[in-house]
């Protein structure tokens, strides 16, 4: 305190000698300069590359618009109907419903399992660790062309050991049936690491005593599980809930090539659909539309779910 | 402890239980990626047959054909001009506006703050059709930047949030101390605040990294001439035109993906921390 009383005139002396800000008064100093340099070039690109998109996105979204020229067929609300009225955009819909689902039912706890396993110190356990991530930091890209080669009906590992068991190898990815199955299983693989290390990283920072006492109050290894070490994780598990949902609906990259959302939309997600019929037939007001509505999920989800399970944070 | 518990390890169900687990589980993750890289010393008539095997013949050929190709270098290349051009002004562009945020009190600081964090809560994707009409009335469709520049602006919120609480660790004696010996503030970022945040400059360049070198959407979006393409865009293109000849396509992929597997193995702290930075409040 008695610094900070000793310094203020000292500040007004030493900056009046390097700049003339300082003649303004010791409370602008450089402040200003920092504030007028530092902060446009943030604030430009984030608004020109993310809001400003999405604000278009909302107008471009009334138009029946191949994006040359300049908007002028103004059909309002239309791409919106078309968009509801098109039965592969449900099926997207209902595959990103499955795929936050597979997360949670089976992603998250499997996570949460081997997290528990490898946070002990044991030999092998880091290795473990480096091991499980690993398909999480390999791009979407190369992760589907992998499950393309391992489902492929003739030269895969799955026509492998199908023949092994003399049956007739099927082609996974090309049936309505189980591409989308298909899918969902290389997003376990190449998702559950992520949420490992998230379980991980929140284990080693529990407060060990609470443990220890739990132990020496006569708990079980499973007791203590359930009662202590559980729910420390709260806060964790419902961050890792939320990556996988928001996650979930952003998947593309992967889905790109192991199906490209086929065979007959049966394997779209929202963003592949968007793919598939707004940017690539650049039809810019239907996919504004599709855009928009993935939008709002996004955001009513984030917001509710904030609200609802991590107020306090 | 250690010593007991693997001389008894053997007659505990649990810990059996337990390395049945994690070895199947390893198994289910590794044995892609071995196929994978196996794969690319086979032939095709023998990946038919033995695709899960060591190859009975090594074909160093498929992978040489790929090593010496033009093509490789140039997918490489492209894809490291765009990533350093993100990271490089990710690192300028975010440090400077959490060093505004972390340091300098003014009135709508916060408001700005949560402004920029707007940008967590929904994917690029949402707006790409939008996004690429504004980068192309920008006149910057089919170069590097018109890539680069939508990744800075959509990686910021992360780095700002990341960048700003570590930068309001530093004591705040110590920016006093240096305005007194007549520093400026823009001199305190560059020689106190910059050199005292290597490790997270690290970890947010390494973020920003990885996500550049793997995207997809964007570049797909933005470019147009083959000459241009990173490499998850050559990759699809490559496949296309080998549509079968998986041994081929199994020796690229192994090439592509070798550099991000390095630099894992060198960087492991920094991802971690970096790609799990997230879980950890902003």
């Amino acid at each position: 305190m008695a610094r900070r009383i000793a310094s203020s005139p000292a500040i007004g002396v030493a900056e009046a000698s390097f700049s003339s800000i300082a003649v303004r008064g010791p409370r602008w100093d450089g402040r200003f300069t920092v504030l007028i340099l530092f902060l446009p070039p943030a604030l430009l690109l984030f608004t020109l590359f993310v809001v400003l998109p999405i604000g278009e996105a909302a107008w471009y979204s009334a138009f029946n618009w191949n994006g040359f020229g300049r908007p002028t067929n103004w059909i309002g609300l239309d791409n919106y109907r078309f968009v509801l009225e098109t039965r592969a955009f449900w099926l997207a819909l209902r595959n990103n419903g499955l795929i936050i689902a597979v997360s949670l039912a089976i992603q998250l706890p499997l996570a949460l399992a081997l997290a528990l396993m490898l946070a002990e110190r044991f030999r092998g356990a880091v290795a473990l660790r480096m091991l499980f991530f690993m398909p999480y930091i390999l791009a979407e890209i190369a992760t589907g062309l992998i499950f393309s080669f391992v489902y492929d009906g003739d030269y895969g590992l799955v026509a492998s050991i199908w023949r092994t068991f003399g049956a007739e190898p099927p082609h996974l990815l090309a049936s309505t049936d189980t591409a989308m199955l298909a899918v969902l299983i290389v997003i376990v693989w190449k998702y559950f690491g992520f949420h490992m290390m998230l379980f991980i990283a929140a284990l080693q920072g529990l407060d060990k005593s609470l443990v220890e006492a739990a132990r020496i109050d006569g708990a079980t290894r499973t007791q203590t599980l359930r009662h202590v070490v559980i729910p420390l994780l709260y806060p964790t598990i419902r961050l890792s809930v939320f990556f996988a949902i928001i996650g979930s609906l952003q998947l593309f990259d992967l889905v790109m090539p192991l199906t490209r959302g086929g065979p007959a939309d049966s394997s779209n997600t929202m963003v592949s659909f968007l793919y598939n019929n707004g940017i690539s037939r650049m039809r810019v007001g239907y996919g504004s539309a599709i855009g928009v509505i993935l939008f709002v999920i996004c955001v009513t989800f984030a917001f509710t779910y904030k609200r609802w399970f991590m107020r306090d944070e | 402890m250690s010593r007991t518990g693997i001389t008894r390890a053997p007659f505990d169900p649990a810990a059996l239980f337990k390395a049945l687990f994690l070895a199947t589980i390893a198994v289910f993750v590794l044995v892609p990626l071995l196929a994978t890289v196996l794969g690319g010393f086979k032939s095709l008539g023998e990946l038919r047959v033995n695709p899960f095997g060591l190859p009975q013949h090594w074909e160093w050929q498929n992978y040489a054909d790929i090593l010496f190709s033009a093509r490789y270098w140039q997918l490489l290349r492209n894809s490291l001009i765009i990533s350093a051009l993100a990271v490089t002004l990710t690192l300028i562009v975010a440090s400077m506006a959490a060093f505004a945020f972390a340091h300098v009190r003014f009135y709508g600081s916060s408001m700005l703050l949560s402004y920029l964090t707007l940008g967590l809560l929904f994917p690029a994707a949402t707006a790409v059709l939008p996004l690429f009409i504004k980068v192309r009335d920008l006149g910057l469709l089919d170069t590097y930047f018109g890539v680069a520049l939508p990744q800075v602006a959509f990686s910021l919120a992360m780095s700002v949030l990341l960048l700003r609480r570590f930068f309001k660790d530093i004591p705040y004696e110590l920016l006093e101390a240096a305005l007194v010996d007549g520093c400026s503030y823009i001199k305190f970022f560059r020689y106190v605040t910059l050199p005292l945040s290597r490790p997270i400059l690290a970890t947010v360049g390494t973020i920003t990294f990885v996500n550049s070198w793997n995207a997809y959407l964007l570049p797909l979006v933005m470019l147009n001439t083959d000459a241009l393409y990173p490499w998850p865009l050559g990759i699809m293109v490559y496949q296309g035109e080998y549509s079968s000849e998986w041994h081929l396509i199994l020796a690229f992929i192994t090439l592509t993906i070798l550099p991000t597997v390095i630099l894992f193995l060198l960087a492991q702290k920094h991802i971690v921390a970096g790609l799990t930075a997230g879980a950890v409040k902003g």
